[in-house]
């Protein structure tokens, strides 16, 4: 009989710090619904919606701290970039990030922000610490697209209507050069060794791979998918993996990711995920890779291992932006 | 050997990349475009809710070039647009060849279907590229198509054919149509029957609309005596292009129906109800420059502005020739704020482009509707397709 209790006890235990291990060690992936003003909280291991948190009015872009202990969340009809705490949701500060915010970028250090403002052609730079606004850089028409180099040396920013990608010298906020690029250019992804500047052009249908220090094109790619006509394929979001590996890409209303060779840049494969593929991220192993499917109203979840998407999980009206904690 | 072909690969790549890349030409080159307009009669008023607007067209090529200025000042172009408005009483094809013609490649015509027809047969127009934004008549697309002009508004038939898909996929297949006494009437019935036809929708009564009720009938008698018919139907279909008495249905009809065609439900190319695929900042962009909503004409105008800067950025050229060559070839994606690249149809020069299925306060739907299919792109699903077409200058 005491034995019985004591086993219990000390199974109740296991279980527990397994749990709490668990807990711990997994994952948590976070999307932005813009239609919800809400955040989907996404327990990616177990394919479950955790929770639904408020934000504020139409949040679309979201970024992790690069020390994963705050989220900043670009709530649009507030007009203003959201600091929160990562782990307790709860909002800290709001940034001043000039109207109506949608993408944004966070240096590598994590103490400054780069806002696109699409209505006022402008690039907004943000001391976080100070929460105050640095300098406004005045680029082309609609600036979307929007990344710093991993090495901190450039900032790019692609503006839509202008079909350009400005290069931005982060010492100085000033743009320095000016590369034109395929019709409607919408996210820009760059390598991780910095080398690279990925650019998808949603119009044209293609991405362009770009050589970070000659600025020059080095391919265009274009893809096909069975029984979908040219006008559906829409690149937007690109994540290039780590290695150099491989490149991912929505096709947006296509409703798939492209998965590209990122060294002879050949499409490799086109997988199903769900209507009006938007964004991507990794896991912080890159063993999956999560997508926003706007339309469709759902995140899907792909095995990179075995480039099989392994489960869509419904997470709330119109999921926009996804970031991931480790 | 092998280190030797590999360094004639290695040369052909650097060589194929210089010449696909875009090299910046810093000298200055303007890219001159002519506005070309008439003074036109303010139409009878329904109401004080939507005040007439004069310059339809103007403020969305102004908004355009500055667009474009955007674009050159990083690539060594500038844009310039001067505008011709020639009095109602004026004389358009002495304006033209006088003013626009030798000097200007490229004009944005919003002029009717008439003048403009008249002033693209001058012998001055040969060297000129005329973007319509203002007509939206058939037969300059079919018969009276000619080879100097690329209409951007979408035709009587595009807008026919997305209210008939969009009818049909509600299964709404029997249809009242009402027509004005005016011509313009008359072909959007046209376009209307072409439809039906097209979707096997059966238009089971069509009656014309006189205007004639006096001092003391009024529109809501009329309306319902006149809408009482022996068979049913599932909507209305109106064609009234002044809206002179389109907006009187909606609500008086004998059967409680929906209205669709130019007033209730309208098939266009522009609307304020319009947000998606980034409508929002160009709406927004409009509004801060007009102080009003963007119309349609200032839609198409914006388009044509835009593709002359679109193809002068890309060929790195201010000529006719290339910069024709350009805005026909499969090459062109026009962002046209509706989740498809725009380009013009090269049997007739028609802008192929989504059109939008608007209530006065609501988007309703976006065709081509998801479904209708086509082998090249959906959005040929609208309107007169290759093989029906009866334009013979792309042939």
């Amino acid at each position: 009989m005491m034995k019985g209790i004591r086993m219990n006890k000390i199974v109740t235990g296991l279980l527990l710090s397994l749990a709490l291990a668990g807990w711990v060690n997994a994952e948590t992936v976070f999307v932005t619904l813009e239609k919800d003003n809400a955040l989907a909280v996404v327990d990616p291991v177990a394919g479950t919606l955790i929770k639904t948190v408020p934000v504020g009015q139409r949040p679309r872009g979201i970024a992790i701290s690069p020390d994963h202990k705050f989220l900043y969340i670009a709530t649009s009809d507030d007009n203003t970039i959201k600091l929160f705490d990562a782990e307790t949701l709860k909002e800290l500060v709001k940034l001043p990030s000039g109207d109506d915010p949608e993408t944004f970028a966070l240096n590598p250090a994590g103490d400054k922000l780069y806002v696109s403002n699409e209505d006022d052609s402008l690039v907004t730079v943000i001391d976080i610490a100070k929460k105050k606004v640095i300098k406004q850089i005045k680029v082309g028409v609609e600036p979307e697209g929007i990344a710093v180099s991993p090495d901190n040396r450039w900032l790019v920013s692609a503006s839509e209507t202008t079909n350009m990608v400005h290069w931005i010298d982060t010492k100085t906020n000033e743009v320095v050069e000016n590369t034109l690029v395929d019709p409607r250019p919408r996210a820009v992804s760059f390598t991780a060794d910095s080398q690279q500047l990925w650019v998808t052009s949603e119009m044209a249908g293609t991405v362009t791979v770009m050589d970070v220090k000659t600025k020059q094109l080095l391919n265009s790619i274009r893809f096909a998918v069975d029984g979908v006509t040219a006008d559906k394929i829409q690149p937007v979001g690109v994540v290039i993996d780590k290695d150099r590996r491989r490149a991912y890409i929505a096709l947006g209303p296509a409703n798939r990711v492209a998965v590209v060779n990122a060294q002879n840049y050949e499409v490799e494969k086109v997988l199903l995920v769900g209507a009006r593929v938007w964004n991507l991220a990794f896991s912080p192993d890159q063993k999956r890779l999560y997508t926003t499917n706007g339309v469709s109203n759902d995140m899907s979840i792909i095995d990179l291992e075995k480039l099989t998407v392994t489960q869509s999980l419904g997470v709330g009206t119109y999921p926009w932006g996804v970031a991931v904690k480790p | 050997m092998n280190l030797f072909i590999q360094l004639i690969i290695k040369v052909l790549i650097i060589i194929q990349l210089l010449g696909g890349f875009v090299v910046y030409a810093k000298v200055q080159q303007t890219v001159n475009i002519a506005y070309l307009a008439q003074g036109q009669d303010a139409p009878p008023a329904l109401s004080n809710l939507d005040p007439f607007i004069k310059n339809k067209g103007m403020v969305g090529a102004e908004l355009a070039v500055a667009d474009n200025a955007t674009t050159g000042q990083f690539t060594g172009q500038q844009f310039a647009l001067k505008k011709f408005i020639v009095p109602q009483d004026g004389d358009v094809a002495a304006v033209f060849t006088k003013q626009i013609a030798g000097k200007f490649s490229f004009v944005v015509s919003m002029l009717p279907a008439e003048p403009l027809i008249s002033v693209a047969d001058l012998p001055e127009a040969k060297q000129v590229l005329i973007l319509d934004a203002a007509s939206s008549d058939d037969s300059l697309r079919n018969g009276q198509c000619r080879n100097n002009v690329l209409h951007l508004l979408p035709s009587r038939a595009m807008r026919a054919d997305a209210l008939g898909q969009y009818l049909m996929k509600k299964r709404w297949g029997k249809w009242f149509l009402v027509v004005g006494t005016a011509p313009g009437d008359r072909l959007f019935a046209e376009a209307i029957k072409r439809s039906a036809k097209r979707f096997n929708m059966d238009i089971v009564a069509e009656k014309t609309w006189e205007h004639t009720y006096g001092a003391r009938r009024t529109a809501q008698a009329d309306v319902a005596v006149f809408s009482q018919l022996d068979d049913d139907y599932d909507v209305l279909v109106v064609a009234d292009e002044q809206g002179v008495f389109g907006e009187y249905l909606d609500y008086r009809t004998w059967m409680p129906r929906p209205v669709v065609g130019t007033q209730g439900l309208v098939a266009t190319a522009w609307h304020r109800t319009h947000e998606q695929w980034g409508a929002t900042q160009i709406q927004n962009r409009f509004q801060d420059q007009a102080g009003r909503w963007m119309e349609e004409q200032d839609y198409a105008a914006y388009l044509a502005v835009r593709a002359v800067g679109e193809a002068s950025t890309r060929t790195q050229s201010n000529e006719l020739k290339p910069i024709k060559d350009y805005l026909l070839s499969e090459k062109l994606a026009l962002q046209g704020y509706k989740g498809s690249p725009l380009s013009f149809r090269a049997w007739d020069g028609q802008l192929r482009q989504p059109l939008l299925l608007a209530a006065p306060r609501s988007l309703v739907a976006v065709a081509p509707i998801d479904g209708f299919l086509h082998p090249k792109t959906e959005l040929d699903t609208l309107g007169y397709d290759q093989p029906e077409s009866t334009c013979q200058w792309g042939k």
